[in-house]
């Protein structure tokens, strides 16, 4: 029982999917597309860094770098290079994953609290050369990108044929990081955050774990910020910028940190908020504030932690 | 001095100099308040950055509201910011001592998001003006360069300011008090010493220092919600390189890494914004506990 628990997928989950994949496939014909494709963007983005944080227990505070560099070398790829939206989409991701490496092999040397600001300060470093490069735009970003066609035969200027594309690829994304914390490297990283001189002296090489798990994390980061420039044509420095890290934390506070399913639903409400809010102005950025006193204080589960502790299964 | 060194004239050398001097001081100031902060409560103040710009604006409330200007300002804006942080530590961050470290980070993110939005809806993000105190306007020629008064000023306030925080920290009873209970709290309570009391004003204290270089930085930045959210990042970046172990370090890392960038906009303009970033990958290279840091 437990073992097919910790490696299969389980009944209760699968039917989840499930049910998320219909909600999905009828949602654009509900609600403004574009919406939604932003919404499943942020959701794969919060479920990579869940990834990274939940089950790998690191908290990086600069997942922005992953996401808007992916964002802005996807961008180029398909306007510059005149890519197809999937290879642009591959270049981005690439760039991301690279990235990744080097960010992440500097500051697994970090601990705890210095982690966190290293991963930060990097990330900053990130956004100045997005302001100073010349390949990107500098304030305005890369601007009107085209849509082109996938495999160079279906044509994404439609909002549906684009949508159903946004979905595979994200869907895609977070059962493969379903599949990677259900996997035997996904026991290895929690048997380290549990617990990391353990997992050292029963003969794992930690280091090597985290720097996997990092590079996997800020990979599907970039995914998620390659596919968000494909679908509003634009790379712009909101997606390098130090509140776009925050904002994938609150995600994944308010979801839950360490569950399956938390990251989307914070990717939804967060989005969601932004959406509707938005002529408030700065009042979004108070009220992501109060969420995060809040959920620190009060709520450290999250919504879908508090939901599993009720039924008493792992959502 | 009328020499070229490098092809660049001296009077640009000297500028870029006191210009990186002056980013040195304020580095320092809010490093030192970081290090202080993190000595006791094991938390990561993230909120530092927004209580800067408090400082700054409480200077600025004071002087158009009711008429009172930098001098006691300099006195008051870090007195009343210290009392916030009071509150805030009482109400919220006390609540979090016994959890994971990284808790206290994404609550004072969280407060930081809601101080900072606060002021962005009551005064825009154009930035206000701050004058220079008159006893401080105008500058001196120093034959090789001009200086201006104020900024004179801002490195010699800032200088005092880290060498008393140093000398109470090392060299006092209180903060013999304080260093104790950085390395054992339960025993130094044991001793009849009110640890709680002894957290709450080290919280005040480091935040306080923010709120000074707040009021310090208001006459030469203008005064801006956005001001501490950037410059708390690098600072973070100073942290890392200088490693929180020793209050001396943090200071002293504060004024290098100012200078160096300094140097950096003189010598590679294009780099100056990323050079501290670039050291820290190095320092976390070939030393990752930091220049002053004690290994884990």
């Amino acid at each position: 029982m437990m073992v097919s628990e910790a490696t299969g997928m389980s009944k209760l989950h699968m039917a989840i999917f499930a049910v998320l994949l219909a909600f999905l496939v009828a949602l654009p014909f509900f609600v403004y597309p574009v919406f939604a494709m932003k919404v499943m963007c942020f959701a794969l983005f919060a479920a990579a860094f869940n990834l990274l944080l939940g089950f790998g227990g690191l908290l990086s505070f600069g997942h922005a770098a992953y996401f808007g560099g992916a964002s802005y070398v996807a961008a180029h790829a398909a306007k510059v290079w005149g890519l197809t939206p999937e290879l642009a989409v591959l270049c981005g991701t690439a760039a991301a994953a690279v990235l990744g490496l080097v960010i992440g092999s500097l500051a697994i040397r970090r601990q705890g609290i210095y982690f966190a600001m290293v991963t930060l300060a990097f990330a900053q470093m990130i956004y100045f050369l997005a302001l100073q490069l010349p390949f990107t735009g500098g304030e305005d970003g890369l601007q009107s990108v085209p849509r082109g066609r996938l495999f160079g035969i279906f044509s994404l200027q439609d909002s549906l044929p684009l949508y159903f594309f946004v979905l595979a690829v994200t869907l895609g994304g977070i059962l493969f990081l379903y599949r990677v914390v259900h996997s035997p490297f996904g026991q290895v990283l929690k048997a380290i955050r549990e617990n990391e001189p353990r997992a050292i002296s029963l003969g794992y090489d930690v280091n090597r774990y985290k720097l996997m798990v990092f590079v996997l994390s800020a990979t599907f980061a970039g995914l998620a910020g390659a596919v968000k420039s494909q679908v509003f044509q634009l790379a712009s420095l909101t997606d390098v910028h130090w509140s776009m890290s925050g904002e994938v934390v609150l995600m994944a506070l308010l979801g839950g940190m360490g569950t399956i399913f938390g990251p989307l639903v914070g990717a939804a409400i967060v989005v969601s908020m932004q959406n509707y809010f938005a002529t408030f102005g700065a009042w979004v950025t108070v009220m992501q504030g109060v969420i995060f006193v809040l959920g620190v204080l009060l709520f450290r589960e999250g919504l879908i932690g508090v939901l599993s502790r009720w039924l008493k299964r792992p959502l | 001095m009328m020499f070229e060194l490098l092809g660049i004239p001296p009077q640009v050398l000297m500028g870029q100099l006191l210009l990186g001097l002056i980013n040195g001081s304020f580095y320092a100031v809010l490093s030192l308040g970081l290090a202080v902060i993190f000595g006791l409560l094991n938390i990561i103040n993230f909120a530092h950055g927004a209580l800067y710009m408090m400082g700054a604006f409480v200077a600025w409330m004071l002087l158009n509201y009711f008429g009172i200007g930098y001098w006691w300002a300099l006195i008051l804006a870090p007195l009343m910011v210290g009392a916030f942080g009071i509150v805030l530590e009482r109400t919220m961050l006390s609540r979090l001592y016994k959890l994971d470290h990284l808790y206290g980070l994404l609550l004072t993110f969280g407060l930081a998001l809601i101080i900072q939005g606060l002021f962005r809806n009551y005064y825009g993000i154009s930035g206000l003006p701050y004058q220079i105190p008159a006893a401080l306007s105008g500058g001196t020629n120093l034959g090789f360069m001009f200086l201006p008064n104020y900024r004179a000023w801002v490195v010699v306030a800032s200088a005092v300011v880290c060498f008393g925080a140093w000398f109470m920290i090392e060299k006092t009873r209180l903060g013999a008090y304080l260093r104790a209970a950085t390395e054992n709290p339960t025993l130094v309570g044991a001793f009849g010493i009110n640890v709680p009391l002894l957290v709450m004003l080290t919280y005040g204290f480091g935040v306080a220092l923010a709120g000074f270089a707040g009021v310090l930085a208001a006459p030469i930045y203008s005064v801006n919600p956005n001001m501490g959210a950037d410059l708390i990042i690098v600072v973070f970046a100073v942290v890392v390189i200088g490693g929180m172990g020793s209050i001396m370090g943090a200071i002293l890392t504060g004024y290098m890494l100012g200078l160096v960038e300094g140097l950096a906009r003189v010598f590679y303009p294009e780099g100056s914004a990323v050079v501290i970033f670039v050291i820290m990958a190095i320092v976390l290279l070939i030393r990752p506990e930091g220049l002053c840091g004690r290994a884990a």
